[in-house]
């Protein structure tokens, strides 16, 4: 009974409210991460040699430095240059950039796939090479990355849970915040865990429903 | 007086050490049809992707009615490709489009026509090579003859001066060149000026003002279908002749 009240009135008021400040660091992060990728995937297969070379350059730092290293440089580190972000807004910087890296590589694995003929028909038609990618390349491309994307979306999901680290309080911030008062980590913990699995439960539903609407003849996957 | 509108001068291509294109010189003129015959590897490919740069010939210069093009300009070179439709081998079609978005996205990209305007002439381009029915399939659900018609559409609504046609049947079943030929034959009777590939010299030699055959980069005999096929001078266009009469002598 003292347990169903601690975590009525508690527990569940602090957690909504975690919820609610993961929620807002997932979605902004997600679409932003993932115009990222497309655009760095872009460049890496058919920019120029200097944006290319930024471009792959980037990648490398973003995936290969850890993800609570960089939101500590936006949010510890900027201000040694006189930039002083807010913990949210460091940390959707710090996931953008992070998930971009992750979806170039899955956007350009989906532009390499393309057939050489694709591209030769645009150009034989007097495209642009800016045309060709918008309008030919990139909606076959992001077709067959949406797979993958969405996993690192998924991902992102999860590893919003670093926010707390730069002081921005979300789902398991708060968790952590409630269990080291009242010691009920096990509890809370796996109240976190299932506010994650429903968030990520969603998420691939949701996915599943773009690539479905996206499905064209021609793009399916073949059951075999 | 025939005009010529296309112009071919010494045109060369080279990669690594191998030269497939050696010089390569031609000229058409307008409501012509010449056919390239050879060898695979004699260069026909090559040179008809020079011909609009798709590949970028190491020598040469190409004058389209009368202009030279000058393709490292990119707005010559995007103008020049807008009059110079390309017909490939394997047919090319946008996969993310149906045959109808396949035909009308070069004419508003392109041309910068309105929707509804390239709409109406998208589906004036595919009733004319006979698949208005099939203007929503996707080409995933096309057959390979009418794929090849919907990219013969596609390049129509550009308005070209000149058509290069890559051995547009030979990826085709048998029972479907016959509905390509006979689209490509109402071109020619309208007056469409082509340059074709291909192995099929029955259809050609009933066609052509001109056959041309190429071997290792180069133009070893041309004349009319009868002097070529029939009385060539060259012994290796007898014997290239007879070899690809006997594959495919008789279709038509």
């Amino acid at each position: 009974m003292e347990e169903w009240l601690y975590i009525q009135t508690e527990v569940y008021p602090a957690l909504m409210k975690g919820f609610w400040v993961s929620l807002q660091l997932i979605l902004p992060s997600s679409i932003l991460g993932l115009f990222i990728g497309i655009m760095i995937g872009v460049l890496r297969v058919y920019g120029s040699r200097p944006a290319m070379a930024a471009a792959n350059t980037y990648v490398a730092l973003f995936r290969g430095v850890p993800l609570v290293v960089q939101l500590f440089i936006w949010y510890f580190g900027l201000p040694y240059i006189k930039i002083y972000l807010s913990p949210f807004i460091a940390a959707v910087l710090g996931f953008s950039l992070c998930s971009g890296a992750y979806h170039s590589e899955y956007v350009r694995g989906a532009l390499l796939s393309i057939r050489r003929g694709q591209m030769l028909a645009a150009q034989s038609l007097g495209f642009t090479k800016v045309q060709m990618i918008f309008s030919i390349i990139l909606p076959q491309a992001i077709r067959r990355a949406l797979p993958g994307c969405g996993n690192e979306i998924i991902y992102l999901i999860k590893y919003s849970s670093l926010a707390y680290m730069i002081t921005c309080i979300e789902l398991t911030g708060q968790g952590k915040i409630l269990a080291s008062n009242s010691f009920k980590y096990t509890e809370i913990f796996l109240i976190i865990g299932a506010c994650y699995l429903a968030m990520t439960s969603v998420a691939s539903l949701v996915l599943n429903r773009v690539e479905d609407r996206l499905r064209l003849p021609g793009f399916e996957h073949h059951r075999i | 007086m025939p005009t010529p509108i296309l112009r071919i001068e010494n045109v060369s291509k080279r990669y690594g050490k191998k030269d497939v294109l050696k010089g390569v010189s031609l000229t058409v003129n307008k409501g012509d049809l010449k056919i390239l015959i050879g060898p695979s590897g004699a260069g026909k490919s090559t040179l008809l992707q020079c011909i609009n740069f798709l590949v970028k010939p190491d020598e040469g210069r190409i004058w389209l009615d009368g202009q030279e093009v000058h393709y490292a300009h990119k707005r010559d070179l995007y103008a020049y490709r807008q009059k110079v439709g390309m017909i490939f081998q394997d047919f090319n079609l946008f996969d993310h489009l149906n045959a109808l978005e396949n035909v009308r996205i070069g004419m508003v990209k392109v041309r910068g026509m309105g929707n509804p305007e390239a709409k109406e002439r998208a589906v004036m381009e595919l009733e004319r090579v006979g698949l208005r029915e099939h203007m929503y399939k996707y080409p995933a659900q096309l057959s390979g003859g009418q794929k090849q018609r919907v990219s013969i559409a596609r390049a129509l609504a550009m308005d070209p001066k000149v058509m290069l046609l890559d051995e547009p049947t030979s990826a085709l079943d048998p029972e479907l060149i016959g509905e390509v030929h006979s689209v490509i034959r109402d071109l020619g009777n309208n007056g469409m000026t082509m340059i074709m590939a291909t192995h099929q010299i029955g259809f050609a030699s009933s066609l052509a003002n001109e056959i041309i055959f190429m071997e290792d980069g180069r133009i070893l005999e041309r004349g009319t279908p009868e002097m070529i096929f029939c009385h060539a001078e060259n012994a290796r266009t007898r014997e290239f002749c007879s070899k690809i009469t006997e594959l495919y002598g008789e279709t038509r």
